[in-house]
């Protein structure tokens, strides 16, 4: 017990403190790699609860995908990262108040929740049903009760897909494609061109 | 000693205050405003995997997995937006984004 008490308390102390370093960083590219700090931390706190399958996607889909993401865009635009700091010690001030309210009230709030409110939480945490994998508890709820939601988010990636697409295509002036419908209809009478040549003449064109 | 549902519903509301604070400070970036929105969906996912866990109801975790569904899709077409926003501009400075005269 006392085990996973050191194992929270530092997962928890790593992503909270990776996730300042993610807003306060002078540099985006150091915002990113905190960025991955915090989640992989986070991805820490999922296995501590028993989440092992949502502690994995974290990983793989954050760290691989969104923040590999994040660090290409933040790495192909020329933009002068510095200029885009001002105002932040304008800011600050008014920013730690507000946040400091917003943490107290959420801390008292959750805190009364979990000891004391309507979910009064059980003494162990059990990511799955009894009896079965974590993994496996997902799938069985997932995959029946779920199916549509699970199909709904599927389409929801593929519209995501299409729209990044989309957005950033660009048809270059100048590049010749291969337009499948021109070749089909392509006959001989656009194909070829008989040309009569008089004898002795040759043909100059 | 013993980590209970308070504790992670505490880090979880760090969190998400850094998510926002971050939104507060950082004005003109918006990388650092996307990346700000992302923790705070992270604790979000940290909120219900917690109570997922301690209520010993599996339904928490599927929707954390639509939420990192949903934040991975709003990550791709918010970049995707800034990308072309950043063609458009060759800046990405969002506080002075009037073209549109909203």
């Amino acid at each position: 017990m006392a085990l996973q008490a050191i194992a929270f308390y530092l997962l928890a102390t790593v992503t909270v403190v990776a996730g300042l370093c993610v807003v306060s960083s002078r540099n985006p590219v150091h915002s990113v790699l905190f960025l991955i700090l915090a989640f992989f931390s986070a991805a820490g706190l999922f296995v501590l609860l028993g989440a092992e399958f949502l502690a994995m996607l974290l990983v793989v889909v954050y760290v691989g995908a969104v923040a590999v993401l994040f660090l290409f865009v933040v790495m192909m635009l020329d933009v002068d990262f510095a200029a885009l700091r001002q105002g932040f010690a304008q800011y600050a001030p008014l920013g730690a108040i507000i946040g400091g309210f917003l943490a107290f009230e959420m801390i008292l709030v959750s805190s009364a929740v979990a000891t004391h409110g309507a979910a009064k939480a059980n003494d162990a945490p059990q990511a799955a049903t009894a009896g079965f994998s974590n993994v496996e508890s997902i799938g069985r709820v997932l995959y029946t009760d779920y199916i549509y939601f699970f199909q709904a988010a599927g389409l929801v990636l593929l519209v995501a897909m299409i729209g990044a697409i989309v957005l950033t295509l660009r048809h270059k002036p100048g590049v010749r494609r291969q337009v499948i419908a021109d070749q089909v209809a392509r006959g001989p009478k656009t194909g070829m061109r008989i040309v009569q040549i008089k004898p002795g003449e040759g043909i100059s064109e | 000693m013993s980590i209970g549902l308070a504790h992670y519903l505490a880090v979880a509301a760090i969190l998400f205050t850094i998510g926002v604070f971050g939104i507060f400070v950082n004005r003109k970036n918006i990388i650092v405003i996307l990346m700000s929105i992302e923790l705070i969906l992270l604790a979000v996912n940290i909120n219900l995997v917690a109570f997922s866990s301690f209520l010993h109801d599996v339904v928490g975790q599927i929707f954390a997995m639509f939420v990192l569904t949903v934040a991975a899709a709003e990550a791709a077409v918010g970049l995707a937006i800034l990308v072309t926003f950043f063609r458009n501009r060759g800046d990405i400075a969002v506080d002075d984004a009037s073209m549109m005269k909203g």
